[in-house]
């Protein structure tokens, strides 16, 4: 009876996991990082005319520590690199990247010495929005791509199972 | 007097030359002559420059190439037409200024050759020339003399090279910056 509760998610964990997804689905708090003009269409995208709040990003966090997903809007430079790198490790955990645009996406039109090509070369990206800058409604069918991701997440199975493989035990 | 006359007489023998092309005034100057030659321009009743809009550099590396390249093509009476004498200095600083009083613009033109990369700073007369010549420093290494902080302005510190020479590709030689933490 024993092995049988720890062999894959039981009963109690997915519906655990399923309230978890819940909350978190529907307060994907972004942390705005408008370096470019996409930052504009992302300050379109959260205020009143799109309305980016209608689907949990309620409130758009300043600071990182609070923030769920990172909206990197525009350009980064070579020497932005570590402040934004900096920013990323000071999200807790969870938390998703949007790369909107596409300097963000692949370093756009900027092909140059001091230009980052791509900010998936530094932090790891979860949703691209193409567009130079991408319209409100691409961010924020990028923010329910990002629902959908959390939706699917199993964060306590995986959890376990990644602390499990870290002490050598094996579960089916 | 016109404009031309009036920096003619205003510099006097520090003038190396003087050129006009549609309508703009370039002075060309002794490099270490630039700081007296500014301030003459600048104090001087009849001109009054005492705006200075704007310091950069410029590689005229591509430039002095160019006939060389047409002498490949197979004219050669083109490359016998080639200036005998001593090449052109490689780079330039230029400063641009501007009379707010008759909002008369002039160009100041130094010529820095590249074995000896500096020139004397300008940030004694008018202070908005700090950044701008952090600037030129950054982009094409000409070091000014005399600078109260010269870092580099646009690239990080520890960028090894200068990315507005024209050797420099534009796709950069490979630099990423990296955060370290400290331990």
């Amino acid at each position: 009876m024993g092995m049988q509760a720890y062999s894959g998610p039981g009963w109690i964990v997915t519906k655990l996991e399923q309230l978890i997804n819940w909350g978190r689905k529907r307060s994907p708090w972004p942390l705005p990082y408008g370096t470019a003009c996409c930052g504009i269409e992302m300050m379109a995208a959260l205020a009143s005319g799109y309305d980016m709040a209608r689907f949990g990003a309620e409130r758009p966090s300043f600071s990182p520590r609070q923030a769920d997903v990172l909206i990197e809007a525009g350009t980064i430079t070579k020497k932005m690199v570590p402040v934004l790198r900096r920013i990323y490790d000071q999200m807790a955990e969870p938390k998703w990247v949007i790369a909107m645009g596409a300097c963000a996406c692949t370093g756009g039109v900027f092909r140059t010495y001091s230009t980052l090509q791509g900010i998936d070369l530094v932090i790891p990206v979860d949703v691209y929005v193409p567009g130079c800058p991408p319209r409100p409604e691409g961010l924020i069918y990028a923010l329910l791509k990002i629902i959908e991701k959390i939706e699917k997440d199993h964060p306590i199975y995986q959890k376990a199972k990644s602390f499990q493989l870290s002490q050598g035990v094996s579960i089916s | 007097m016109n404009l031309k006359e009036r920096v003619k007489k205003c510099l006097g023998s520090d003038l190396v030359a003087l050129n006009e092309f549609r309508g703009d005034i370039v002075a060309e100057v002794e490099k270490n002559r630039v700081v007296h030659c500014l301030k003459a321009l600048k104090e001087d009743p009849e001109l009054k420059m005492e705006f200075l809009s704007d310091v950069f550099g410029v590689d005229n590396k591509a430039l002095l190439e160019k006939p060389k390249k047409k002498a490949k093509k197979g004219e050669e009476e083109q490359a016998e037409e080639e200036p005998k004498g001593p090449k052109p200095p490689r780079f330039e600083v230029n400063y641009l200024l501007l009379s707010l009083e008759s909002n008369e613009r002039i160009m100041v033109k130094v010529r820095v050759p590249e074995e000896d990369l500096q020139v004397p700073t300008v940030t004694g007369i008018w202070k908005s020339a700090t950044w701008p010549e952090r600037e030129t420093y950054d982009m094409f290494g000409i070091r000014f003399n005399g600078h109260p902080d010269l870092r580099r302005l646009l690239m990080w510190d520890g960028f090894p090279d200068y990315p507005l020479r024209k050797d420099y590709p534009l796709e950069g030689r490979g630099e990423e910056r990296r955060l370290i933490y400290e331990d």
